[in-house]
């Protein structure tokens, strides 16, 4: 393995929707815990995948809203998706 | 001649992601010949045109909803996924589908491809907005895209003209290749099937595609502005001021002048037939009806306009992301806003420009709320009552007691839309979850008039055609109510008096009695259906004031000397939240392909209307205002 790879193991894992604006780095994996949204944890993780958030992915927090800093507008790889940061609770990254 | 009556059965069918150029695409391809319809049973539009390849082919090409799966999610993507599967028995299965991707933002469309293959119809992939992709310097491979993906890969430029010629001389090569169709052996994807496609994927975009050193930066440039929570909450204002604007003001001359032109054709009637049913029935039932559809056709042709604008250039998206919390609150999508904002000037766009919104319970919950926004045919009831019976006085010393009633009324219509769809979302769908908001935001593109026009003459024919025979039939029924039977020979009072809408005024004393309305207010009721202003005149007749609108001064003073205060207060209320529009209740049984939801939505708001104008009523009556 590549030694620069190596402080990004390290790093610690938080999820997405905790994550300030601004903020880059990689998808590590999609977990849903209960209750993160309305939805069927595996129909969210589902829908997540769909719209591109997969391990791996570069992310990176360009706007956020004005009330309560949500809804997020998200740099996945080269497209933006929009959602709220109840739902990006379920993808971590690093 | 049987190879012949094969081929122009053919079907073919675009899907792809939203956002993906597919509608641009299938305009470009059928041009303004294109049908819009519903699929059997749901509000879900099923758009077909005729295409013909170069060699003289004719194919129908069917724009199917856009979607990322065939998981379908929703019911427009269950379509796409019947469809596509060939499960929809009204439907033939495609003969060929052509999978439209964005050549800029491949990620998704190629996912989606992937797991089209399974199918094993045949398949290729257009790239859509390739012109985009060059001009910014993206490297396709196409052979090596084509060899990895298993599938022909075409390009196109639907915005250009001439873009789509390589497109249909290619489909002409490869529409006929017998070999292709393969048994189906979709199934419903897992995550981890999901993730192994994106995978793939993101593979083959590695070895096929090749970005540019420096990747354009102006949709991530205008998105620091547009995006900004407070300068884009500015922006998203002041186009939707903008819009109402055009949609209030701009449309105003010309609906004078379809008005006008319908006033003179009924005079000419009038002047040209003997008196008697024929005359009454061509100036009052058929004129007076047609125009009285067409002169809403300005403001739905001006709403239109900015909405495909704003759509085609990639803003729709972003005023949904900044509006997501605001709407929400009440239990309303973020694209929920324009249709409510165009309801200030009239329901009836308001209830077609809700198709901006993708979830159809959303949808419809919009459309049952936006008759509660203040349209501006209430207007002229307003400043009729308020001018005759609120003191033209000043309080606080600088408020005018009639503006602030004006706005009063304004505010009940919000707060009562806000609070039904509220109450909606919790009686009708409490159990059923919040689909959570997640779009795409797509990059910034400038729109193709020709596009346009062809979407707007299409908005205007559906209008017409749909909107028109039910309106039409209304104000026919309206009209036989209130000219049947004719007076006797000899009656001295107005023929309305003898009317079928007279009996049922009466009818009404006593339901209506404990909110206030004498007979008089009951029998204008029923004309009022045609049109809420319709009402000023129908008051005037009722209380045999010759004139019609002009004369709106005396029958104010009329109503100041038979009304008391509490009746008046209950009428302006009534006309708050009262279902008194034909058209638009016409409208929504269009737009929701239900009978079921326009009685529901007359249902509510005449229980609405009578309970508030009871309490206002009866209130006004304990002060002191009977």
């Amino acid at each position: 393995m590549d030694p620069a790879d190596r402080p990004t193991r390290k790093s610690p894992r938080f999820p997405l929707g905790s994550a300030e604006r601004g903020f880059c780095g990689r998808i590590q994996t999609i977990e849903v815990a209960s209750e993160v949204s309305d939805l069927p944890g595996e129909e969210l993780e589902r829908r997540l995948i769909e719209l591109g958030f997969t391990e791996g992915a570069y992310v990176e927090i360009l706007h956020e809203g004005i009330f309560g800093r949500d809804p997020i507008a998200v740099r996945v790889n080269d497209a933006t998706v929009a959602l709220r940061r109840r739902e990006a609770m379920a993808i971590i990254v690093t | 001649m049987a190879t012949i009556a094969n081929a122009s059965e053919l079907r073919f069918a675009l899907i792809g992601t939203p956002n993906s150029g597919k509608t641009a695409l299938f305009n470009a391809l059928t041009g303004s010949r294109q049908k819009v319809a519903n699929y059997p049973g749901v509000t879900i539009e099923r758009k077909t045109g005729p295409l013909r390849t170069p060699s003289g082919r004719s194919v129908t090409l069917i724009d199917l909803p856009g979607t990322y799966s065939l998981r379908a999610r929703s019911p427009d993507e269950e379509i796409t996924r019947d469809i596509v599967l060939g499960r929809l028995s009204s439907e033939k299965t495609p003969d060929l589908l052509l999978c439209v991707a964005d050549a800029t933002n491949l990620r998704l469309a190629l996912r989606l491809a992937i797991e089209l293959k399974r199918i094993g119809r045949p398949l290729l992939l257009v790239l859509n907005m390739i012109d985009i992709a060059h001009r910014r310097g993206i490297e396709i491979n196409l052979d090596r895209l084509s060899a990895e993906l298993g599938m022909p890969v075409i390009t196109a430029a639907a915005v250009r003209h001439g873009g789509t010629n390589d497109l249909l001389r290619r489909i002409d090569e490869l529409a006929f290749d017998e070999t292709a169709s393969e048994e189906n052996k979709w199934k419903l994807p897992t995550t981890s099937e999901l993730r192994a496609a994106q995978r793939e994927a993101d593979r083959i975009i590695k070895i096929a595609v090749q970005m540019p050193a420096k990747p354009d930066t102006l949709t991530a440039r205008l998105d620091a502005i547009v995006l900004h929570p407070i300068a884009g909450l500015i922006i998203l204002l002041s186009i939707l001021f903008l819009m109402f604007q055009a949609v209030f003001a701009w449309a105003k001359p010309v609906m004078d002048l379809i008005a006008a032109a319908f006033d003179a054709l009924g005079t000419l009637v009038r002047d040209t037939l003997p008196a008697g049913l024929l005359q009454s029935f061509l100036q009052d039932g058929v004129i007076n009806g047609v125009g009285s559809v067409i002169v809403f056709l300005p403001q739905i042709l001006i709403l239109f306009l900015f909405i495909l604008i704003l759509e085609d250039l990639g803003y729709m998206a972003r005023a949904a992301f900044l509006m997501d919390r605001i709407m929400g609150g009440a239990g309303l999508h973020g694209r929920a806003f324009i249709p409510l904002l165009s309801s200030f000037a009239c329901a009836i766009p308001g209830i077609m420009a809700t198709r901006v919104i993708d979830s159809p319970r959303d949808r419809l919950t919009t459309i049952l709320v936006a008759p509660l926004m203040t349209c501006s045919a209430r207007i002229p009831v307003y400043t009729l009552i308020i001018s005759a019976f609120i003191p033209a006085k000043q309080v606080w010393g600088l408020v005018s007691l009639q503006g602030l009633v004006m706005f009063g009324l304004y505010a009940a219509g919000i707060a009562s839309a806000l609070g039904v769809s509220f109450l909606t979302k919790y009686f009708f769908w409490r159990d059923d979850p919040t689909p959570p908001f997640m779009l795409e935001l797509p990059d910034y593109k400038l729109p193709r008039p020709r596009s346009i026009i062809i979407a707007l003459y299409m908005r205007a024919k559906i209008f017409l055609q749909r909107a028109g025979t039910t309106i039409f039939s209304m104000m026919v029924l309206i009209w036989f109510l209130a000219s049947f039977p004719r007076p006797p020979a000899g009656a001295s009072g107005p023929a309305i008096d003898y009317s079928l809408a007279a009996i049922v005024g009466h009818a009404l004393t006593p339901l209506l009695a404990p909110v206030g309305f004498n007979w008089q207010i009951n029998v204008a009721l029923i004309p009022g259906m045609a049109a809420r202003e319709v009402a000023v005149a129908a008051l005037g007749t009722v209380y045999s004031i010759q004139g019609g609108k002009e004369a709106a001064e005396q029958i104010g003073q009329t109503l100041a000397g038979h009304w008391t205060l509490a009746t008046a207060l209950a009428v302006l209320v009534w006309y708050i939240f009262a279902p008194q529009c034909a058209s638009t209740l016409a409208v929504i049984r269009r737009e929701t392909a239900s009978w079921r939801w326009m009685a529901v939505t007359f249902g509510y708001m005449l229980a609405l209307a009578y309970i508030a104008s009871f309490i206002t009523y009866n209130v006004a009556i304990a002060l002191g205002a009977g």
